[in-house]
């Protein structure tokens, strides 16, 4: 998980700021000094750092932390603040023309992930109703249309190509020609991995601005980059012009500090991270979720967000009645495996409840994504009577049904039993399910 | 040999004139800046290796050896300093005799990193070197998840003119060595050079799909000299120190692959591993041209970092 390291640095200075009662202004910049090297192992821009420590110094040392009740607490806020004012206080979309051809040209370095992340962007806007058309202007990488092409078929876009002969700067301009006659509304440029300090290919990306109408020019960078991230930035930002960030590879173990540096430095938003390799592992980006994450407090605000834009409302209305009436079977359990799936598996889950980020590792042998498609297997296997009435469940049919999945009979007398178990469970408190939480519509998990 | 050396100079120079611009300036304006060996001395160092990427660790290493070193020999010139600190860098980063004798054996080299680190255009680089120098190569594409990755290698292969051996995108990249492995026998190659797919070291299984793919190359060429070959991004932080230990916990890493330091990076990361992890740094890409190949020297490589000529 992104960050878990930083996280656990943090977690460690307050730890000591929690023993004591009250913070002197040594203990604040006894404990600042080493929130400053977790940020630089972070790979924090040395600079931000600096501003960063500063500012939280001066607020930190003095009234506010005295006049707390708890000076730990308020030190973790002040922390946490700073960060959100330094990754930029809201969250900024990437905005679309109402009218017209949208033109939205992705720049990076070689192997930021470009060609990936334009894939997943035009789905985005797919998803949204728009029609997006994807140029490949990256002619020099081997098999960089290529690779183009494939992921857009993956998406069920479209994909302009001209083969490696034009220019660049030729081929955006014809891609707009047929975007605009075809009338598809968005057109995802996607050129070739630069170096910023490289005169004529970023003399390229000014060509083409010039030719085509560009209204957002989007850097991707790679999360993993170091302290030469804010020279990357600041150098597309002066030289061709970028209008936001796409944070990729945050699926690593990085910890990111680049995603603290780009704001402070450019003063452009973040729009999006990049969370996996799956087309659709594209997210937004909130600074002050993110800041959460980083202070160790969780997502569970992405988490909250996730669940309820992956789980279907009707179904979960359904659900809850059966509950109720302690008709739950099988059927039931697999559909709400299917939308813990849909959330990215149960350790993604996890990932983002509080407390649980730095404690991954240790979870990982325990939470293993691949025995719910074990489960899956053996409810398949079963038959729709059984699946309605687990009652039927006799040892002959067990043996059958292990068979059909491919598992021992062991796993499935255990599946059955946790079953049992649960059903057992929500049948004594059907006036939970219907009360607060039902109320609010979140986490109707029967688990 | 002087010509090859005055090569990999120049190039050096060339792929690290940021670097060394950036932390060069740094260090020259301090040496002439300060006027005695004080705290705030020991500060300003300390802040421009951080902002070079080498670490924090590494870099209070350094800084104690340079302490110690000052306090022992009684230098009390800032401007004394330089050669100290660039001997101790030295020091950090000498890990022996670095070894290319695979270029000279029957040997298997497996090319390992996470996504979009150059890991490909490495394996065409070193199949393009090899084959100039006579041996029989093949490649490998057992990147057969990433869209393309197959003809991205085959473009290379067929820049160099050797073989390469591949499988449908989907496949199992174990199959694909499986073939390579039959291919390379068939053709008595000398060298054997996979090309795998990027993957995150903290992806559970896709490290054990790496273990299994080295497990074959293990157990199908026991007699072949095996050379696991870790590509870092040069732009990359702290967190290459991260992969090189994930890589190392599957893998017999037997060097690393510093690529893109024709940029602004600061490759200060090569040294951090180095020193942490002891794992060489044998090669370093410095262009996206097929020459842009360059075996890692560290003494040339702290010499660049510091712009001493260096007598051809």
């Amino acid at each position: 998980m992104a960050f878990e390291s930083l996280s656990d640095k943090l977690q460690n200075v307050f730890k000591k700021l929690r023993g004591k009662g009250r913070l002197t202004e040594e203990d604040v910049k006894a404990s600042l000094k080493e929130v400053k090297m977790a940020l630089l192992e972070a790979d924090v821009s040395f600079k931000v750092v600096k501003q960063f420590i500063k500012a939280v110094e001066s607020r930190a040392v003095g009234q506010d932390v005295m006049n707390g009740l708890n000076p730990a607490q308020m030190v973790i806020k002040i922390v946490h603040e700073e960060m959100i004012s330094l990754m930029g206080d809201e969250t900024t979309e990437l905005s679309l023309n109402q009218g017209g051809v949208t033109v939205i040209m992705m720049v990076g370095l070689q192997g930021a992930g470009k060609t990936t992340t334009v894939a997943k962007l035009a789905g985005k806007f797919k998803q949204k109703g728009r029609k997006p058309l994807l140029a490949a202007c990256d002619v020099y990488r081997p098999a960089a249309i290529k690779q183009l092409q494939i992921n857009g078929e993956k998406q069920g876009v479209e994909v302009f190509a001209m083969g490696d002969s034009p220019s660049p700067v030729e081929i955006a301009k014809v891609a707009y020609e047929y975007a605009a006659a075809n009338r598809f509304s968005v057109l995802l440029l996607d050129t070739a991995g630069r170096l910023h300090i490289d005169e004529e290919m970023m003399g390229e990306l000014q060509q083409i601005k010039e030719t085509v109408q560009v209204d957002q020019t989007v850097l991707v960078v790679d999360a993993m980059t170091g302290q030469d991230a804010v020279n990357v930035a600041g150098m597309f930002a002066d030289k061709v012009g970028i209008d936001g960030v796409i944070l990729t590879k945050m699926d690593g173990d990085t910890r990111g500090g680049a995603a603290l540096s780009i704001k402070a430095v450019t003063g452009k938003p973040i729009f999006y991270i990049g969370m996996g390799e799956k087309l659709s592992d594209l997210e937004q980006f909130y600074p002050d979720r993110m800041a959460s994450r980083i202070l160790g407090m969780g997502d569970v605000l992405t988490l909250i967000e996730k669940a309820q834009q992956d789980f279907d409302e009707e179904k979960a209305k359904e659900l809850e009645q059966k509950i109720r009436k302690a008709t739950f079977g099988f059927d039931d359990y697999l559909e709400q495996m299917k939308q813990i799936k849909n959330m990215g598996g149960l350790s993604s889950v996890l990932s983002m409840l509080p407390g649980i980020g730095g404690k991954m590792k240790d979870l990982e042998a325990l939470v293993d994504d691949r025995a719910m498609d074990r489960i899956e297997a053996m409810i398949l296997s079963m038959t729709p009577k059984e699946r309605a009435n687990p009652d039927l469940l006799n040892p002959s049919r067990k043996r059958r049904i292990a068979l059909g999945a491919g598992v021992d009979i062991s796993e499935v007398n255990k599946l059955v039993k946790q079953f049992e178990q649960g059903r057992k469970m929500m049948k004594q408190m059907p006036g939970m399910m219907g009360g607060k939480m039902g109320k609010k519509g979140r986490f109707k998990l029967p688990f | 040999m002087a010509d090859e050396k005055k090569g990999f100079f120049r190039r050096l120079v060339n792929g690290l004139s940021k670097t060394r611009d950036n932390i060069v300036a740094g260090i020259d304006s301090i040496f002439s800046g300060f006027s005695s060996i004080d705290e705030d001395f020991y500060e300003e160092i300390e802040e421009i290796l951080i902002m070079g990427d080498l670490g924090v660790n590494t870099t209070a290493n350094i800084i104690s050896e340079l302490r110690a070193k000052v306090k022992e020999l009684g230098i009390k010139q800032p401007d004394e300093c330089k050669q100290l600190l660039m001997d101790s860098i030295k020091a950090q980063m000498d890990v022996g005799e670095t070894a290319y004798e695979f270029e000279e054996k029957k040997s298997v080299v497996l090319v390992i990193g996470v996504n979009g680190v150059g890991k490909t255009t490495f394996a065409g680089k070193l199949a393009g070197k090899l084959k100039d120098q006579g041996k029989n190569v093949v490649l490998a594409a057992a990147d057969t998840f990433r869209a393309a990755a197959g003809e991205q290698l085959e473009q290379w292969a067929q820049r160099a003119g050797v073989p390469m051996i591949g499988g449908q995108e989907g496949a199992d990249p174990a199959s694909v060595i499986y073939d390579a492995i039959a291919a390379a026998r068939a053709r008595n190659a000398d060298v054997l050079l996979c090309d795998t797919a990027g993957r995150l070291h903290n992806k559970k299984n896709l490290m054990e799909e790496l273990a299994k793919i080295n497990r074959i190359l293990n157990k199908e060429c026991p007699d072949s000299h095996r050379e696991t070959l870790v590509v870092l991004d040069g732009t990359t932080g702290q967190n290459a120190l991260s992969q090189a230990r994930q890589f190392r916990e599957v893998t017999d890493i037997t060097g690393i692959v510093l690529t893109k330091l024709d940029g602004t990076a600061k490759g200060g990361i090569a040294v951090a591993i180095q020193s942490e992890l002891g794992i060489p740094v044998k090669y370093i890409g410095v262009g996206e041209s097929i020459d842009d190949l360059e075996k890692f020297n560290a003494e040339q490589f702290v010499n660049a970092l510091f712009h001493v000529k260096t007598e051809e």
